[in-house]
């Protein structure tokens, strides 16, 4: 059977898993990097014990093998009595994950950020949180442009592990198409193309972002 | 009459970093439209004074006023300050950097705006106006939009001063503005704070510039391993001090620049 044919005769399997891939990617996405900027903000102050118990929830969120986070989510917490469906599971997996990575890159940009930054903004009359909503956090986001791309490129790799617990995902739509002739290299190469079109999307609004940073001397290229 | 309260009262400060104890005990009053310059070597602890004014170092022991109101400490019960009581005596005051410390995200306009609109919540337009009127003031008018990383040192400096004066401060603390700037630009701050000055702004510069520190302040303070050793008008203080220690400082500063 003629590749093309065996796509195009499962082009609304694959419409779906896309649909519900982007779906997962973006809000995922969203939602990890403003879960990362709240957790961030938290950290900012001096080392006490609540602040000392989110670093050890992101070390150890960072040390979990992803799959095994989505598997005690969804196949673990039941025995304790939480049953969460196919798509809390994985959003929830995704997010805090994810947003674990997104607050370690924003942490290094506010380490790296001149003392100076805050101490012009409290002598000005700021108060923690305007001082850094308004006057740290747009420098952070700036500065850390690739590390972004990066992560959400992995993210976005990462939502394919939700096939495994059988969300209809782009992986999964490939997996059955494959299923279906026995032929895996043609659905397969289908979703790498889809896969990587949408990281070109990805890499192109980070340009803006780094084109911005670039315009206030933030990074240099 | 009761004599007017002073800008800036300083009772008694202690600071100590690690063992290192270095303020031991300083005062100092500033009436308001005064010009106080403060010398002295470095590491002689006048920096550290000025960043205890305005609470960037929390003093271990001692008071200090701003208009008479208490900095930092509850007059009620001595208990350190909210975050936010904290916020509003510190907005009484602005501070102008060694290290500019402009914000590199915002454009000229919105550095000098930002303190204005989102702390002391003045109306966009207000603010935007006041801003232009202070880049003018300073000689910017033709860099609104353009972004910190752009200008010179001098500039730099100049817009850090403007961002102050936008705040209406009761006293503007000067962190050696000039320590930073390639000599050729000294000249264009030390131009506006002489404006400043003789506009009747409530100044306190921690300075190595002596020239400027005699033309400009109304008294000078010379800070010594931690303890004001000095006080005096301008013309006592480099002509005749009585301080042994300040004459040999002028001299030291003398040799280094004949």
């Amino acid at each position: 059977m003629n590749g093309f044919k065996m796509i195009w005769d499962n082009i609304g399997l694959f419409g779906e898993g896309l649909q519900n891939t982007l779906v997962l990617f973006c809000v995922s996405g969203v939602l990890a990097f403003i879960l990362a900027c709240f957790l961030t903000f938290l950290l900012e102050g001096a080392e006490n014990i609540p602040r000392k118990l989110i670093r050890w929830g992101l070390d150890l969120m960072r040390m979990l093998p992803f799959l095994i986070f989505l598997y005690l989510l969804y196949y673990g917490l039941p025995n304790v009595g939480l049953r969460l469906d196919v798509w809390s599971a994985g959003f929830f997996a995704l997010i805090t994950y994810h947003g674990a990575y997104f607050a370690e890159i924003l942490r290094a940009a506010r380490t790296s950020l001149p003392a100076g930054q805050a101490e012009a903004a409290y002598a000005h009359g700021f108060i923690n949180s305007s001082m850094y909503w308004r006057i740290l956090l747009p420098q952070m986001v700036m500065r850390s442009g690739p590390l972004f791309g990066n992560q959400l490129v992995c993210l976005l790799k990462d939502t394919a592990f939700l096939s495994i617990i059988t969300l209809m995902d782009l992986t999964a739509a490939a997996s059955a198409v494959q299923a279906k002739y026995f032929v895996p290299l043609p659905p397969f190469i289908f979703v790498i193309a889809l896969y990587w079109s949408v990281t070109l999307v990805v890499e192109t609004l980070l340009r803006r972002l780094s084109r911005r940073a670039q315009k206030r001397g933030l990074v240099h290229e | 009459m009761n004599k007017p309260t002073p800008v800036v009262e300083v009772r008694d400060i202690h600071k100590h970093f690690g063992g290192i104890e270095v303020l031991k005990g300083i005062n100092l009053k500033v009436e308001r439209g005064q010009t106080v310059s403060v010398l002295g070597s470095s590491g002689s602890g006048k920096s550290t004074m000025l960043r205890c004014i305005n609470w960037l170092e929390v003093p271990d022991g001692g008071e200090i006023y701003i208009g008479g109101d208490r900095m930092g400490v509850k007059s009620a019960n001595e208990k350190p300050m909210s975050n936010r009581e904290l916020a509003a005596m510190r907005a009484r005051t602005a501070m102008v950097f060694q290290s500019f410390n402009l914000w590199p995200h915002l454009t000229v306009l919105q550095n000098v705006t930002e303190a204005p609109i989102h702390v002391m919540k003045v109306d966009r337009k207000d603010a935007h106006d006041h801003a232009v009127q202070l880049l003018e003031k300073v000689g910017l008018s033709h860099k609104h939009d353009a972004y910190p990383w752009s200008l010179s040192g001098g500039q730099r400096q100049r817009v850090a001063i403007a961002r102050a004066l936008a705040m209406n401060p009761e006293v503007i603390l000067f962190d050696e503005p000039t320590s930073a700037l390639d000599p050729e630009l000294v000249g264009e701050v030390l131009a506006v704070m002489r404006s400043l000055a003789e506009d009747g702004f409530t100044m306190i510069i921690v300075t190595h510039e002596m020239e400027f520190a005699r033309a400009v302040s109304n008294e000078v303070v010379f800070i010594d391993k931690g303890m004001v050793i000095e006080r005096a008008a301008p013309e006592k203080f480099f002509t005749n001090s009585d301080s042994e220690r300040v004459r040999q400082f002028l001299g030291r500063y003398r040799t280094a620049s004949a």
